[in-house]
């Protein structure tokens, strides 16, 4: 589909939408969305880069191991992060009660373990988004 | 006949439903019974003991941790199934 209108917007519009993917994953603890919404951006860009650039140079980018790895590592990750609660002799997943500093609630970096909990299961959704789309997709 | 049975099921249901649905207390009332203390401690508290100033986050990711690690699960599951109809089982590609 060699559509030059289609391509060439969609090459300006990629940036900006995986951007406010990163955004909303980045802010989930400050304002409306989190690692669902934002992981589902981001996967959503690259789904409309493969119907518009192809699914090959897709899968030159990001490979399909690489996009299965991720999306067990984003749950593995939430876990492992829960173990930080066992680790200092509290409860699984705690986050103010293991002693983490909270910071000051608003800013970019603060509500502890919140944020890199957001990350992991941004990058799992956005990966899984990926992966269903090329298990699809491809046929062998 | 069929098309009778079903409707002899499905309406009941349907009655039963539009039942519940008149007992249910009106939207947004502050009597209503989930308007209790567990709303207000997240609403009063929850920035302070989670520290995010999104609350809906607070809730999912502090107070209900748990739940939200199984639901990542239920997305690695949904993502097992396809593969495993669309590839089949004895196919070890990845």
């Amino acid at each position: 589909m060699p559509d030059m209108i289609l391509r060439e917007i969609t090459s300006l519009l990629l940036p900006f939408i995986q951007m406010y993917g990163i955004y909303v994953v980045m802010h989930g603890h400050l304002s409306p969305g989190g690692g669902f919404a934002g992981g589902m951006i981001l996967g959503v860009s690259l789904i409309l880069y493969i119907l518009v650039f192809g699914l090959d140079s897709c899968l030159r980018k990001v490979p399909h191991r690489l996009s299965s790895f991720l999306e067990s590592f984003g749950t593995l990750w939430y876990a492992a992060v829960g173990l930080v609660g066992l680790l200092r002799g509290t409860s699984f997943l705690m986050n103010k009660g293991a002693g983490i500093d909270l910071g000051t609630p608003g800013e970019l970096f603060s509500s502890g373990l919140i944020v890199v909990i957001t990350i992991g299961v941004g990058i799992k959704v956005a990966s899984t988004m990926l992966s269903l789309f090329y298990t699809l997709v491809e046929e062998d | 006949m069929r098309k009778f049975l079903a409707l002899l099921v499905v309406l009941p249901c349907l009655v039963a439903m539009i039942m519940l649905a008149a007992e249910l207390p009106p939207y947004a009332d502050p009597d209503n019974p989930t308007n209790n203390e567990v709303p207000t401690r997240y609403t009063e508290q929850g920035v302070e003991e989670a520290g995010a100033t999104n609350i809906v986050t607070d809730i999912i990711i502090d107070y209900r941790a748990y739940d939200t690690l199984i639901e990542t699960t239920v997305l690695f599951t949904a993502l097992i199934a396809v593969m495993l109809t669309l590839k089949g089982a004895g196919n070890n590609h990845a």
